[in-house]
């Protein structure tokens, strides 16, 4: 086989041409995370998984900032543009006008910003297809809730998080009409991301309702959820990162969102020089978007339910489950503000 | 209705227990702008004494010591020192803030947050609540039934009558100040492992201001001062409870509602407190 081996020197001749000036300097990335923290255990907690296994995988010089206040956003993404990292990665939407701030000013560094869109060449941008996931999560909730009274907690009340209401709702009434469903939100201001306080307060009033099955969407609040959850022995649903393992027995499933996916793709594209800007969507379909099982919830999640769950998500991929798309509900096929 | 009477009593008993301890200070001539840190700081090492030890018991001991000694910090600037009480007050508010980030990234590996802990490592919330609500009656009884509270209160009153008596004004301040250190540290360690179970950074949002509110609210007396708290508690409960009740078909928007509690506490504080008169020689030297 002279062919193959000759393509196999090529490819080994630009892999080794690759690599060797990425030995000398190592392609720099600068992470941001949002307001909850590197171990929110949720959503950042994904984005700071993602980071560090390029990290170890892919040998690349990666710093990470956390921010203690949403003016903090603008000056660590400078920062890290004057220093020239390569690839500069804001997770949450509230990074969304500080880095295009900061993309405009530095147009031949990229940018990887998470669930907000940007029109910016020099912006990759992802948005996850949350309803999907909630959806799914949502006729799980119904399917295991013995007073057919489930609960939803968001974290900030922003069109993002509508989203996954609205997905949850939509798949907890579709199990049956007669579902009550109970929807709270922490807070109107970022802070509501990391106030367990309040929305362990908000779980305890679902629970004081009826629900015994509650899916909380708001980053490290949810930890208060999960308390809450605990102490008056229902279920509690996680989100963004595989839970399950915070709380055994107590935590139904976690709704995954692959951010550790997309910033590990997103920083080898950019080691590969193949990296672009523009929208990604990532949902059920790339396997972004996926409800989690493990030992740590196998007693408590029936097979039954697991079935139905697996059934309807076949269905959401085959087009004949049609999930309402919050971002889309008003103005058809435009994209969030 | 049952719900919300609960609701706020869990969230107005850390108030509670820093206005009360915040109270005695003050009443002894002591500003106390550093509460938020004195709470902070119990909070982050009542956590961090939980995680390690598993016993709520140690763990809140060591959170009332560990308030105590930033108070006793405060009570060495501002006795011994000499330092004005709110140049004081904001410095232990910054060291607070910013010791338990570089302490929790040094021991935990994660400067926002300690790891939780199980909830039978947990403090009884009741056990708490029940502290709380009796502590007025006992603060009440210490400030104006004893000879300690006797001179606590000259101290924050007329210090040179207590000066001219042979009494060390500083020593019953310091006194004071170690004291209410310690029961503003309950409200701080409730906060981590009672109600929550982690310190989070900076998750005290303000609850030592808004215990100095309390204090000024309640003017100075500790039954007043617990009312106070306990509104202010039930002004955070409220938006909860009204959120997503609907009235024929309308519901408020949630930013309308969390602006209840502000609304609420204006129009209070406009109608019917009035003046509110601070000991005569508080922040005096």
């Amino acid at each position: 086989m002279p062919r193959r081996s000759w393509l196999l020197c090529l490819i080994l001749f630009l892999l080794t041409h690759r690599a060797f000036p990425l030995a000398t300097q190592p392609l720099k990335v600068g992470l941001v995370l949002d307001r909850g923290g590197k171990d929110d255990k949720s959503f950042n907690a994904s984005a700071f998984r993602g980071a560090t296994r390029a990290q170890k995988e892919l040998t690349i010089h990666l710093k990470v900032l956390e921010c203690s206040s949403d003016s903090a956003f603008v000056p660590s993404i400078r920062t890290f543009a004057q220093h020239g990292y390569d690839l500069i990665i804001g997770i949450g939407f509230v990074q969304k006008s500080a880095i295009e701030a900061v993309a405009k000013q530095f147009p031949n560094l990229s940018f990887l910003l998470i669930d907000a869109p940007s029109t910016l060449p020099n912006i990759r941008s992802i948005i996850f297809q949350e309803h999907e996931g909630s959806y799914l999560v949502g006729t799980i909730a119904a399917l295991t809730s013995k007073t057919k009274s489930v609960g939803f907690i968001g974290g900030m009340d922003i069109p993002l998080i509508r989203r996954f209401e609205l997905g949850y709702r939509t798949g907890a009434q579709s199990v049956s009409s007669l579902v009550k469903i109970l929807t709270h939100y922490v807070g109107s201001s970022s802070e509501a991301w990391r106030d367990p306080a309040r929305a362990k307060e908000l779980a305890l009033l679902q629970f004081s309702k009826g629900v015994d099955v509650v899916f909380c969407a708001a980053g490290s609040s949810c930890l208060g959820v999960f308390d809450a959850a605990e102490e008056r022995k229902k279920f509690a649903i996680g989100v963004d990162s595989n839970q399950n393992w915070v709380k055994p027995g107590t935590i139904l499933t976690s709704m995954v969102k692959g951010v550790d996916q997309a910033v590990f793709d997103s920083i080898r594209l950019k080691l590969r020089g193949s990296f672009t800007g523009g929208t990604v969507h990532m949902g059920l379909k790339e396997d972004a978007i996926s409800f989690s099982i493990d030992e740590n919830n196998r007693k408590v999640l029936t097979p039954a339910v697991e079935q139905e769950a697996l059934n309807i998500r076949e269905q959401i991929l085959n087009g004949l489950i049609k999930v309402p798309d919050y971002y889309h509900l008003n103005k058809p096929l435009s994209t969030p503000k | 209705m049952i719900e919300l009477i609960q609701s706020s009593l869990r969230l107005s008993t850390p108030l509670v227990f820093a206005a009360l301890g915040g109270l005695l200070c003050e009443r002894a001539g002591v500003a106390t702008i550093c509460l938020e840190g004195v709470l902070l700081i119990s909070a982050f090492t009542a956590a961090t004494v939980d995680v390690f030890t598993s016993s709520p018991l140690t763990s809140i001991l060591v959170g009332m010591i560990a308030g105590s000694a930033f108070m006793g910090l405060h009570a060495l600037l501002t006795q011994k020192a000499k330092a004005d009480h709110i140049i004081s007050g904001v410095a232990i508010n910054i060291l607070a803030a910013g010791l338990p980030p570089l302490l929790s990234q040094a021991w935990f590996g994660s400067s926002t947050n300690t790891p939780s802990v199980p909830s039978n490592a947990r403090l009884s919330e009741p056990a708490i609540i029940a502290a709380a609500l009796i502590l007025p009656l006992a603060m009440h009884y210490l400030i104006y039934r004893t000879s300690f509270g006797l001179r606590l209160r000259s101290a924050g009153d007329g210090p040179e009558a207590l000066q001219t008596s042979g009494i060390s004004v500083g020593r019953v301040r310091t006194l004071a100040l170690l004291l209410g250190g310690a029961l503003t540290s309950l409200g701080g360690s409730y906060l981590s492992i009672g109600h929550s179970s982690q310190f989070l950074r900076d998750m005290t949002a303000g609850s030592g201001f808004i215990a100095l509110a309390a204090i000024i609210f309640g003017k100075w007396r500790p039954i007043p001062v617990f009312l106070a708290s306990l509104f202010f508690g039930f002004t955070e409960a409220l938006p909860m409870i009204l959120q997503g009740v609907t009235w024929r078909g309308l519901s408020l928007p949630v930013q309308w509602i969390q602006a209840i509690p502000y609304v609420l506490t204006l129009g209070i504080l406009v109608t019917t407190v009035g003046s509110a008169r601070p000991p005569r020689a508080i922040g005096s030297k």
